[in-house]
């Protein structure tokens, strides 16, 4: 993969194309070549950015710039200024957003509830009343009207991908299992959902379950499997339980088991528990849990559809995908298809997590921006407070400044701008967020999770932990920030699987844009949002000290001395940084430097 | 349950259930739904669930279903309830702790009167 | 229970009750091993040999098999065991300061049983309700938008 410094995303809205979108597209084309940019400098289509009566109008990343009125006789300018001499091209950029109240109150962007619609509505433990919600239609209208191939050519018209993360074509995967020649197929849904922050498929497990067995039954017929499995994580007992209930309630009306609805089509379905491995959630991993093994994965090829689990051709999809699929069946692939971007159909569930008002789940079309997401779906930050990050992705994605707010958000637009879509956890960090905090937690989890079998990723993400704990701990030194770039691009290329691969974006992300924080906590020895305890300081103002004494007698390791009525010192060497005191004081003199 | 053998069957089995919930609405009956995911429990759904039942048992109410539902996706309201009182509109209430729902109950459920400080939109 | 010994008769109940309902097969081994975890408390040595017999698989092998997995214990735990979530959202939601005072409340470190055997104290992966976090899960309870103070009125529910 090609590593570019920018990215220009040019609107190619239909109005904006109408302006003379593609001169500039071409414009930009030849002015990078002519000043040799071309290699450092990726130009993108998108859909509408701003205001298209103001277009064409373009947006550079990482600095999030927004470009506006262009014509193509301005592009030589704004590259030579922008991109030779580093500076931006004041004439052309659009005027600042109006703040945040204005857009507070913006009309909110619906969500569209596809995958969640049942979500709350209807009570998981009764299968009459999914039916009553036009539930297992979906089923008897394939079983009844379609040939398998039919159904893969639905799921193929509505670009379903999948939602597991990699977003592979759903249709694809099914015609590649179908097509295998080995007898005694199987299915199986990934519901090991281990991504910290990511509950979105726990809520519709929990919630509606009958969806996913609907799926997961149509996704048996298309590819001819006999049997399936849904693999779910013991951290979800609630969820387990409820598919349990819902598979015996589906075998117990027929619509599992033989001769299903009548037809003689047979299938059948049973849910296996994890046992606590992150790397299960890993296609390969997981079918080697199943098989009663150490969860490790394995190269691929051979892939799951030729050689699987058991080594007979296997179809795995994720929760939310086959949750999908009833739905494209009952609707069609058109309204489906209607629904997001050009490369990414339909909606897509994510959990929002972290300082926002509105914590939960939310499922928007593909396309909406993360500013729509923050700000009008998840009400912005909580406390009032700043935003300063978005991790997207899961602890493989990465940390996302403001700048790349209005990115429309898709399965391409997240890869270039340096994260992951993932499974869809997205965690909100405000300004008192540390990221080399944030990072050191991310690389514990992962070295914690590293199967080992890699050595790069076992003993590399070890490695990139130390170093960032030491910096946490403010002892930090030159060379450190070249040895974790090194660490990261090594550990990337030499890694088996997805986890090896993602497990430096995180550090990667915020050495890229947090560069700042980095340096400060190394060279300076002070942690700018004031979280490493190492790097912080209690100090008590002599002006607004009343010498009360109640710190002095609140602190558990005596380090704050004084008489009373005058003002006290905090001893930095005895202090353990616990923040009683400043919890304590009556009068606000208390502050951390 | 008997097994569904045709599309036909499938039909009758959802106009059933459809009709069981016409009637449920026409009863007059007052109907309580509980989140009860792993969220709504995490946010203390079982007490909220608890004292719904203890006041309906100590002040001997009749004409009350309650029943569960699933998780909602609105995490940051968890504990939450619905009331829905004959065929008016379903309420929707949230951070519905014990003594909130001994409220909605009092308020809402024998009153006939909208708590409005916890209705939230979902 | 640390300090005692489970009783060998106890071991086999539990044993010969989870392949009863999986099956003598090696394809159950993991549920198996979640079913005496869970009714033990941990996996104790006189299991894994049982299970050895009664799946024809090596001690090795599910030795290897056992230590994979977060959730099965090869060692003791206490009555109750104490599970802190450890990820991201729950750390950004003030999960720190809850972590320090079950340590502190506890007087224990993480992985580590109370003396008196009624405490294990153990972090675990993200249990997915991280819109109430921080969260812990005491045995089978969730606790969730936990704050320090609440953690001593939590943990007298199992005395």
């Amino acid at each position: 993969m090609k590593y570019y410094r920018s990215h220009v995303l040019v609107s190619v809205d239909p109005e904006c194309v109408k302006r003379g979108a593609h001169e500039i597209l071409d414009a930009l084309q030849d002015e990078l070549v002519a000043e040799g940019l071309i290699d450092e400098v990726q130009v993108l289509e998108t859909s509408r950015i701003g205001d298209p009566a103001q277009g064409p109008d373009m947006m550079v990343y990482p600095e999030g710039t927004h470009y506006i009125g262009l014509t193509a006789n301005d592009i030589p300018y704004i590259v030579k200024e922008h991109f030779l001499k580093g500076r931006v091209a004041a004439k052309f950029v659009a005027p600042e957003k109006a703040a945040v109240e204005s857009e507070l109150s913006a009309p909110t962007i619906k969500e569209i509830r596809v995958v969640l619609r049942n979500c709350g509505k209807i009570d998981p433990e009764n299968i009459e009343e999914y039916i009553a919600e036009d539930g297992y239609m979906a089923l008897a209208k394939v079983l009844t009207d379609c040939t398998p191939d039919q159904v893969i050519d639905m799921v193929m018209r509505s670009g379903l991908r999948g939602r597991g993360g990699a977003g592979f074509p759903t249709a694809k995967k099914w015609s590649l299992a179908r097509d295998a020649v080995l007898p005694e197929k199987y299915i199986i849904c990934n519901a090991d959902e281990g991504d910290p922050g990511a509950f979105m498929n726990r809520l519709v497990l929990e919630s509606d379950p009958h969806s996913v067995v609907e799926g997961m039954i149509i996704a048996a017929y298309a590819i001819g499997a006999v049997r399936g499995y849904i693999y779910c994580r013991a951290e979800y007992p609630i969820a387990v339980r409820t598919l349990n209930l819902a598979i015996r309630q589906a075998r117990s009306m027929g619509l599992l088991g033989d001769n299903i609805l009548g037809t003689n089509f047979s299938f059948d379905l049973e849910v296996r528990m994890g046992a606590g491995a992150f790397v299960c959630g890993e296609e390969t991993a997981l079918m080697s849990s199943i098989e009663g093994k150490r969860g490790e994965p394995r190269p691929r090829p051979p892939f799951p559809a030729v050689k699987g689990l058991w080594g007979r051709p296997t179809n795995i999809n994720n929760v939310e995908t086959y949750a999908n699929v009833p739905q494209i069946i009952l609707k069609g692939p058109e309204w489906f298809a209607s629904m997001g971007t050009e490369k990414s159909k339909g909606t897509k569930t994510f959990a929002l997590a972290g300082d926002v008002s509105h914590t939960g789940l939310i499922e928007v079309p593909f396309g909406i921006s993360l500013r729509e997401i923050v700000y009008d779906v998840g009400g912005g930050i909580k406390d009032g407070k700043g935003f300063k990050a978005i991790q997207t992705g899961g602890p493989m994605g990465g940390c996302l400044p403001a700048q790349f707010l209005d990115l429309p958000v898709d399965y391409e637009t997240l890869g270039q701008a340096g994260s992951i879509m993932g499974s869809g956890g997205m965690i909100i960090m405000d300004d008192e967020t540390c990221m080399v905090d944030i990072a050191r937690f991310f690389m514990e989890f992962t070295q914690d999770e590293s199967c080992g079998k890699c050595t790069p990723c076992r003993v590399g993400t070890r490695r990139i932990l130390e170093i960032l704990e030491r910096i946490c701990a403010g002892k930090g030194k030159h060379g450190d920030i070249e040895t974790l770039e090194m660490l990261c691009k090594e550990i990337k290329t030499t890694s088996l699987c997805g986890l090896g691969q993602g497990a430096p974006n995180p550090v990667e992300s915020t050495l890229k844009h947090f560069r700042h924080e980095y340096e400060a906590h190394i060279y300076e020895k002070r942690c700018p949002a004031k979280v490493c305890k190492s790097l912080i300081r209690y100090e008590i103002s002599p002006e607004a000290c009343t010498g009360c004494t109640v710190c002095a007698r609140n602190c558990p390791v005596t380090a704050i001395t004084g008489e009373r009525r005058h003002a006290h010192i905090i001893n930095p060497d005895t202090c353990i940084r616990c923040g009683i005191c400043m919890q304590v004081c009556n009068f606000n003199a208390i502050s951390i430097k | 349950m008997s097994p569904i053998k045709s599309l036909e069957d499938l039909k009758r089995v959802r106009e059933e259930a459809l009709e069981k919930r016409r009637v449920k609405a026409n009863s007059g009956e007052i109907q309580i739904i509980v989140g009860m995911g792993t969220t709504g429990i995490a946010a203390g759904a079982r007490e909220t669930m608890k004292a719904i039942l203890d006041t309906i048992e100590k002040d001997s109410l009749t004409g009350i279903i309650v029943t569960q539902t699933g998780g909602f996706g609105l995490d940051a309201n968890e504990p939450i309830i619905q009331v829905i009182v004959g065929d008016q509109p379903k309420v929707t209430y949230g951070k519905v702790t014990a003594e909130v729902a001994r409220q909605i109950m009092k308020e809402h459920v024998v009153g006939g009167k909208v708590v409005q400080e916890y209705v939230i939109q979902a | 229970m640390t300090g005692e010994t489970i009783d060998k008769q106890t071991v086999m109940n539990a044993v010969e009750k989870a392949v009863q309902r999986y099956g003598a097969s090696r394809d159950e081994l993991i549920p198996i091993l979640n079913d005496v975890n869970r009714s033990l408390g941990y996996i104790p040595a006189e299991a894994i040999e049982e299970i050895s017999k009664l799946l024809k698989v090596s001690r090795s092998q599910l030795f290897t098999v056992a230590s994979f997995y977060h959730m099965l214990s090869t060692k003791p735990r206490g009555k109750h065991v104490i599970q802190f979530c450890e990820s991201a959202p729950c750390h950004v939601a003030g999960g720190r300061e809850v972590w320090v005072t079950l340590k502190d409340t506890l007087k224990l470190e993480s992985g580590e049983t109370s003396p008196d055997g009624l405490w294990t104290l153990i972090t675990t992966s993200c249990l997915g309700v991280c819109g109430v976090g921080p969260v812990i899960l005491v045995d089978d309870d969730i606790y969730g938008n936990v704050t320090p103070d609440q953690i001593a009125g939590i943990l007298a529910r199992y005395h």
